[in-house]
């Protein structure tokens, strides 16, 4: 147990130092958010209907950021190694290196959300559910990740292997994240669709993991 | 305890790199496997450190109670030394890792392992400043600071100076006095006390 929370300690304090790329994600998110509104004009009614969309592929692209190096840089550095010779499995390793990513870079974009919403014209009421949805979803995102960024940590250039592997996969959270915050919007409250969306998310948390250590062993032989 | 490979064989990139490899270690023993550029010996360590699988054959560790992999510390060219972080970070790191299994027995405090290879001073600094050689001390610290009965060195002495060598071959030795064991890939001659020797090369294993 003190080893995982070593690792997800070692891997927060890499990415909130120096060029350690935490802070990528949010700035993505927030120059995407502020160029829709140029692009689509200034017509408040589509900008309101469109907003939580805009929010929701802002943050799925912005969460895919940074994630091919999850491995990759561990891999490069013999950090791997080091990891494989502890006592943990490496599905655990997989796991917690994914937490420390998600907190790293995936929270803050869920606590920028509310504000970008504002922006984008989202009614008040529901920028709250917003944000929940991004909490849930991000982190199944995160995880889906982890298969990717295992199968190219050996690869130099992976980022977009990565992004195009995941993409696909993550579309459901992306639809049950947005009819969530369009029926909340209407006043419906939360339904089914946010239970499906913590269905998928909590789906992805547990065969993210599995998947990344199987991608690893067989890249490394 | 007793570290036996029978029979190893290995291929890397479809080339066959040695056959037939058997050797056995027994507590207090040091190997050093020479050979030329390219000959096998990092990928023989990794093999023994379960990071790599044979071709062929099986590497045993007798009275060890651990699996290979919580047994072994692989020190390499490629430390896992994260420059973001602080020496001393690193190597909290390494023992939060490394060292569970043997909690606090024989260990040396991260500090006094630091200090005895001349980091002393250099705790707070982040690791990048470091140069080659002090980096590599950084890497040979965890052999203190996080005890584990089999040492396995990839060219250890390679960017050190004369005094860290001989700090090293220090560590060597009590590792060795505790029973400890050693292998030690070089192409340089390390001076190791009646050290057994495997040279390998052209896929033959002397």
């Amino acid at each position: 147990m003190s080893a995982l929370i070593a690792i997800v300690l070692r891997d927060l304090r890499v990415a909130l130092r120096a060029g350690g790329g935490a802070g990528v994600g949010v700035i993505f998110f927030l120059s995407l958010v502020v160029i829709v509104p140029f692009a689509v004009g200034p017509d408040m009614p589509l900008l309101k209907r469109i907003g939580p969309a805009m929010l929701w592929i802002g943050a799925l692209l912005a969460t895919l950021l940074g994630l091919d190096r999850v491995f990759a840089a561990d891999h490069e550095d013999g950090s791997l190694d080091q990891l494989l010779m502890s006592s943990v499995p490496l599905e655990l390793i997989a796991a917690a290196k994914g937490f420390a990513h998600w907190l790293a870079s995936g929270l803050p974009l869920v606590i920028v959300t509310p504000l970008l919403g504002l922006m984008l014209g989202v009614e008040p009421h529901a920028l709250a559910t917003v944000a929940l949805t991004l909490l849930v979803g991000t982190p199944g995102v995160t995880f889906l990740g982890l298969a990717a960024a295992g199968l190219s940590a050996s690869l130099p250039r992976g980022g977009l292997l990565g992004a195009v592997l995941v993409l696909p996969l993550a579309i459901p959270l992306l639809i049950f994240g947005v009819v969530t915050t369009n029926a909340a919007i209407l006043g419906e409250g939360l339904g089914s669709p946010f239970r499906f969306l913590c269905a998928i998310s909590l789906f992805f948390l547990v065969l993210g993991p599995i998947a990344a250590a199987a991608a690893l062993r067989h890249v490394r032989e | 305890m007793r570290l036996r490979t029978e029979q190893l064989s290995c291929v890397r990139g479809g080339r066959s790199l040695f056959r037939d490899l058997s050797f056995e270690l027994a507590a207090g023993e040091a190997l050093a496997v020479t050979g030329p550029n390219g000959a096998g010996k990092t990928s023989l360590l990794r093999i023994i450190a379960g990071l790599l699988s044979p071709a062929g054959g099986r590497v045993a560790l007798e009275d060890g109670g651990l699996p290979l992999n919580e047994s072994c510390h692989f020190v390499s060219h490629y430390d896992g030394v994260k420059g973001a972080l602080t020496v001393m970070e690193n190597l909290s790191f390494f023992c939060a890792l490394l060292g569970g299994a043997t909690d606090g027995k024989r260990s040396v405090a991260p500090a006094a392992a630091l200090s005895r290879l001349g980091l002393g001073a250099l705790g707070e600094l982040p690791a990048y400043v470091l140069s080659a050689g002090q980096k590599r001390r950084l890497a040979l610290s965890k052999l203190l600071a996080a005890p584990r009965p089999i040492w396995l060195l990839d060219e250890p002495t390679a960017a050190l100076d004369v005094t860290g060598k001989e700090v090293l071959l220090g560590m060597i030795g009590e590792h060795r006095a505790r029973g400890g064991m050693v292998v030690v890939a070089t192409h340089l001659d390390l001076e190791l006390e009646d050290a057994r020797e495997i040279f390998i090369s052209n896929g033959r294993a002397v």
